[in-house]
C-alpha cells in the first residue's frame, strides 16, 4: 500500500465531504499493523485496562482471523480530534474508502445529540483518558495484587451493560444518604476515622438524625437503574482505588452508548458517504475507485459469502440502504438533521418502511429445539412492526437485563431485583449467582437479587 | 465539559511505523485466562486423575486436558426452550419456512465475544509434575522421607550435578534460565523456554544412595479381572508412581502379572497381558520378592509393593501369600493392596482382604485401597499418601 498516495488523498476526500456539508473535527490517521488493529477491536480501545475476558476475546477474534473470517477494516475514535486506524495490509484502494468512511463516522459524532451528549461528558480524549486509568490500573495492580484488582474488574466489567444514561456521568449522591463507613484512602483521613465509625453503638445512631428520631431516607430512594454508580459510592467497604476502577469502567461504558445505540444510523451514514465521497472523487484513478467500490460491496453486502440468507442483519448494509433511500425521496436536508436528532430506534421506526424491508427480504424468526436437540430457525412473517421490533429488541437497556438496587439494608446489605415484568421473563440463574458473586466480593456484605424462576415464580438468589 | 472553542486544522495521516510491534496486550490477557483455567483444572483434581483417558503412560510427562474458555458471565435473560424473541435476520424464505445452520458461526458477529465462549474448546497440557504437586498441596502432605532401616545410616545429601529430569520443588532456576540463552543464542528462531532448558538439583548421597526406590507393582490378570478393573489398577499404580518419584526423584519399576503363576512384564506389556486360569497369589509375592533380593538390595533401595487384584485366591494358597508377605513385609518400606473387588460392599471381606487387614492388625507397614469405580481412585491416592505421611511424623 502507498502511503504517500493515501496521505495525498485525504485532504482532498475532506475537502471534498466539506463541500457536501459534512462537518467534523479534525482526524488522526494512523496505520498499523493488522495484529494492532486486532487489539484495538477487541478492547474497544488502543489502550485499555487489562482482563483475562480481553484474552478471550482475542483469541476468537484470532482465530477468526486466522481462518479468513473476518477482517477489520477500521476502527475509529470520536473526540477532538478524532483517532482512526488503518491496517497497513490492506491494498491502497481499501483504504481510500477507509477513509472516506472514517469521515462519515467523524461527521456523524460531532453532530449526532447523543453523541454529542456524551462526548461532552466524558470530554474528547477518550483514548488518552482510558490509557491514563489503564496506567491506573496496572499500579493498583503492583499496589493490592493482581488477584484484588482482577476481582474489582470482574465485577464491573461484568456490569458494564448496567449503567443509566439518563442521568449525566457526573452525579450527585442521594441527598439524605446514610453516614457511610467507607474505608477513604489512608492519605485523606488517616486511620482514626475509619476505626471510630467501628465503635460499638455507632450503627444505631445513624438510623436518627441527631437524635430527633426522624428515620432516614431509605438508599436507594428509587430503583436505581446504574449499579455501576450505586457501588462505586456506596458499597459499604469500598476502598478508593476500587471506586476508581468502577468509574473507569462506567466512564468508557457512558462512551461506548451512543456506538451501540446508533450503529445501524451510524455505519450506513459511514457506508452511505464512502461510496458517494469516491464517486464524486475526481481525482482518484479510475482503477482504484473500481477496487474501491468492490470493497465498498463487500462491506455492504447483507449475506456472507455466496449465501442467500442470513440470520443476522448487516447494519452497514441495512443503514445504506435506508439513508440512500432518505435522501432520494426527502434530500439531503432532512437526512443531516435526522442523522442530528434520531437513534437507531426512532430512525428504525420512522423509517425503515414495508417497501423497503420488502425490497431487502428482511424477516422475523424464532428459534426452536428440533428433535435431535439442534437450532431450527422459523421465519415468522414479514410483518413490519415485528421486524422492527425483531431488530431493535437486542438494543433495549444497552442489550442488558433490567436490573435495578431495590434497598440497601442498614446491615450494609444490597438488595437487587430484576425487572421480569418489562423484560418479559427471568433471568438465567445461573449466570445471575455468579454475577452476584462477583458483586459480593466487592460489596463484602450480604447480595441478594431477586427473578423469576422457569415456573414464573419469584427466586431469590443469594451469596454472602 | 464545556465546548472547547474550535478551530481548524488539516486532519494527519501518521504512517511510520511506531511501536505498535511491541503491544501484545491480548496474549498477555489470554495468558492470564490460561492461569485461571489451570487454578479450575486444579480444582478438578479428584476428576482429573480418575479420567482414564488423562493416563499417558508414565512415561509421558504431560498430560492432556480438554478444557472450556472461561465465560466472563453477565445478567443475561434465560433461554426459553422454545419461542424466544424473535430476531431479524434477511434473504429468501416464506412465513414457516424453517432453517438451519450450515456451519456453526455463520452470520454472528463476535462484538459480545467476551460471553458464551462455550463452544469453543482447547487442549490444555498439564505437567504430570505439576498435579502430583497439586495432590501435595491439597493433601497439605509433608514430603515423605526416604524410611531408614538400621543399613542405611541417614547422611546428609549433598547436590552433585544436575538432571534433565527431576521433581518439581528441586528445579534449579538460575541453571535452567542459563540453558535457556545457551540455546536461544545458537537456534534461529528460538522459542522462550523449551523441556530440554530445564536443569534439576541432583541429590546424591556420598557412598550409599539411600535416595534409590524400586516399586513393584503386581497384578492379578485372571479372568475376573476385566477390562474396567485393569484399568482401576493401571490408574492408582500410575499416580502412586508419580507420587513415589516426587519423592525419590528416580524410581526404578517392576511389573509382575499372575495367575496361578508369575511373569515379570516391560511395562509396555504389563497392562495388556490377560491370561485364563486360577488365582495363586503366592506365586506373585515369590517372584517379587526374589526380584528385590536379586536386583535390589534393600540396603541400597527403598522398596514399595503394590498388589492389585479382586481379592479373590485359592484357599489352598493362604498360608503360603501369608508367610511371603510377612517376609515381605519385614523387609519393605510398604505394602499396598488395590483391591477391585466384583462386589463393593464385600471389599476387605475377601480372602486378600483378609490377609491384609491381618497383616496389618500385627503392625507390618501395610495399607488396603478399595477402588470400585472412576471416582475412587482421588480417595485410595489420597489414603496411600496420608498413610505414607504419617508414618514419617
Amino acid at each position: 500500500m502507498s502511503n504517500a498516495e493515501l496521505a495525498e488523498f485525504t485532504p482532498k476526500l475532506e475537502g471534498l465531504a466539506q463541500d457536501q456539508g459534512l462537518d467534523f473535527y479534525p482526524v488522526d490517521f494512523e496505520v498499523v499493523p493488522p495484529s494492532f488493529m486486532m487489539e484495538v477491536a477487541v478492547y474497544g480501545l488502543p489502550v485499555r485496562m487489562p482482563h483475562w475476558s480481553f484474552g478471550v476475546r482475542y483469541i476468537y477474534q484470532y482465530i477468526q482471523h486466522r481462518m479468513g473470517g473476518s477482517r477489520i477494516f477500521e476502527v475509529v475514535f470520536p473526540g477532538n480530534p478524532n483517532r482512526a486506524y488503518l491496517v497497513n495490509n490492506n491494498s491502497l484502494p481499501e483504504n481510500t474508502l477507509v477513509t472516506a468512511h472514517v469521515l462519515g463516522h467523524a461527521d456523524f459524532s460531532k453532530n449526532n445529540e447523543l453523541f454529542a451528549r456524551m462526548q461532552s461528558q466524558v470530554g474528547y480524549h477518550i483514548v488518552e483518558q482510558a490509557a491514563e486509568r489503564a496506567h491506573r490500573i496496572d499500579e493498583a495492580i503492583n499496589e493490592h495484587g493482581q488477584k484484588r484488582v482482577e476481582a474489582a474488574l470482574d465485577a464491573a466489567l461484568a456490569l458494564e451493560q448496567n449503567i443509566d444514561i439518563n442521568f449525566p456521568i457526573n452525579r450527585a449522591e442521594f441527598p439524605e444518604r446514610m453516614e457511610r463507613r467507607r474505608r477513604e484512602d489512608p492519605h485523606e483521613h488517616g486511620e482514626f476515622q475509619g476505626r471510630f465509625s467501628d465503635l460499638p453503638g455507632e450503627q444505631e445512631e445513624l438510623d436518627t438524625e441527631g437524635g430527633s428520631g426522624s428515620v432516614r431516607a431509605p438508599i436507594p430512594p428509587r430503583p436505581e437503574y446504574d449499579l455501576l454508580w450505586f457501588i462505586a459510592h456506596y458499597a459499604p467497604d469500598l476502598e478508593g482505588w476500587e471506586q476508581d476502577i468502577f468509574l473507569s469502567v462506567r466512564e468508557e461504558s457512558f462512551y461506548f452508548y451512543p456506538v451501540f445505540a446508533c450503529q445501524i444510523m451510524n455505519e450506513g451514514w459511514a457506508s452511505y458517504w464512502h461510496a458517494r465521497l469516491l464517486r464524486e472523487a475526481e481525482f482518484l484513478p479510475q482503477q482504484l475507485y473500481l477496487d474501491a467500490i468492490k470493497a465498498h460491496s463487500d462491506v455492504v453486502r447483507p449475506y456472507a459469502g455466496d449465501k442467500s440468507v442470513s440470520l443476522s442483519i448487516n447494519p452497514y448494509h441495512v443503514g445504506f440502504q435506508m439513508w440512500e433511500k432518505i435522501i432520494e425521496e426527502h434530500g439531503l436536508d432532512t437526512a443531516l438533521r435526522l442523522r442530528a436528532e434520531e437513534d437507531d430506534f426512532s430512525f428504525v421506526r420512522n423509517w425503515l418502511d414495508e417497501n423497503l424491508a420488502e425490497e431487502l427480504h428482511l424477516f422475523s424468526y424464532k428459534t426452536r429445539r428440533g428433535r435431535g436437540g439442534e437450532e431450527q430457525y422459523v421465519i415468522q412473517d414479514r410483518d413490519i412492526h415485528a421486524l422492527r421490533e425483531a431488530i431493535l429488541h437486542p438494543k433495549f437497556n444497552y442489550g442488558a437485563p433490567r436490573v435495578y438496587v431495590s434497598e440497601m439494608g442498614t446491615d450494609g446489605s444490597l438488595m437487587l431485583q430484576h425487572d421480569h415484568q418489562t423484560d418479559g421473563k427471568g433471568l438465567d440463574v445461573d449466570r445471575a449467582q455468579k454475577v452476584l458473586e462477583y458483586i459480593q466480593r466487592v460489596w463484602r456484605r450480604p447480595v441478594r437479587l431477586s427473578t423469576l424462576d422457569g415456573k414464573g415464580k419469584e427466586q431469590i438468589l443469594e451469596r454472602s | 465539559m464545556s465546548e472547547r472553542t474550535e478551530y481548524r486544522y488539516p486532519s494527519r495521516m501518521a504512517t511510520e511505523n511506531r511501536w505498535y510491534d511491541l503491544f501484545s496486550r491480548g496474549s498477555r490477557d489470554w495468558l492470564r485466562h490460561n492461569e485461571k483455567v489451570r487454578e479450575t483444572v486444579k480444582e478438578e483434581l479428584p476428576n482429573l486423575i480418575s479420567g482414564s483417558d488423562v493416563l499417558s503412560r508414565p512415561s509421558d510427562r504431560t498430560v492432556q486436558v480438554p478444557v472450556r474458555f472461561l465465560e466472563h458471565y453477565r445478567f443475561r435473560l434465560r433461554d426459553e426452550q422454545d419461542e424466544g424473541e424473535a430476531q431479524a435476520g434477511q434473504g429468501d424464505g416464506q412465513p414457516g419456512d424453517v432453517l438451519r445452520r450450515a456451519k456453526p458461526g455463520e452470520g454472528e458477529s463476535g462484538s459480545e465475544g467476551g460471553s458464551g465462549g462455550g463452544e469453543l474448546r482447547f487442549v490444555l497440557e498439564l505437567k504430570v509434575d505439576d498435579i502430583v504437586d497439586w495432590i501435595w498441596e491439597e493433601l497439605a502432605l509433608p514430603d515423605l522421607q526416604p524410611k531408614t532401616t538400621d543399613a542405611l545410616t541417614d547422611e546428609d545429601l549433598i547436590q552433585e550435578g544436575w538432571d534433565k529430569r527431576g521433581p518439581r520443588a528441586r528445579l534449579d532456576r538460575r541453571r535452567t534460565v542459563k540453558e535457556a540463552i545457551k540455546r536461544r543464542s545458537v537456534q534461529e528462531e528460538p522459542t522462550p523456554f523449551s523441556n530440554e532448558d530445564l536443569r534439576f538439583r541432583q541429590l546424591a548421597r556420598r557412598k550409599r544412595p539411600a535416595t534409590n526406590a524400586v516399586v513393584c507393582f503386581l497384578l492379578d490378570v485372571s479372568a475376573s479381572m476385566d477390562e474396567t478393573r485393569r484399568k482401576l489398577a493401571k490408574s492408582f499404580f500410575f499416580w502412586a508412581m508419580q507420587g513415589l518419584r516426587r519423592q525419590y526423584g528416580d524410581v526404578e519399576a517392576v511389573f509382575i502379572a499372575h495367575t496361578n503363576q508369575a511373569w515379570e512384564f516391560s511395562e509396555e506389556e504389563f497392562f495388556q497381558v490377560s491370561a485364563t486360569g486360577g488365582t495363586v497369589a503366592s506365586s506373585g509375592f515369590r517372584l517379587a520378592l526374589d526380584i528385590f533380593e536379586d536386583r535390589y538390595d534393600p540396603a541400597q533401595y527403598n522398596q514399595y509393593l503394590f498388589y492389585a487384584s479382586d481379592g479373590d485366591n485359592f484357599g489352598d494358597d493362604r498360608r503360603s501369600a501369608e508367610a511371603l508377605l510377612a517376609e515381605m513385609g519385614a523387609m519393605v518400606n510398604f505394602m499396598g493392596f488395590v483391591e477391585t473387588p466384583q462386589n463393593p460392599l464385600e471389599a476387605s471381606k475377601s480372602e486378600m482382604g483378609r490377609l491384609f487387614k491381618a497383616l496389618a492388625a500385627r503392625d507390618y507397614p501395610v495399607g488396603s485401597y478399595t477402588v470400585h469405580e472412576e471416582g475412587d481412585i482421588w480417595d485410595a491416592i489420597r489414603q496411600f499418601f496420608q498413610h505414607q505421611s504419617e508414618e514419617v511424623a
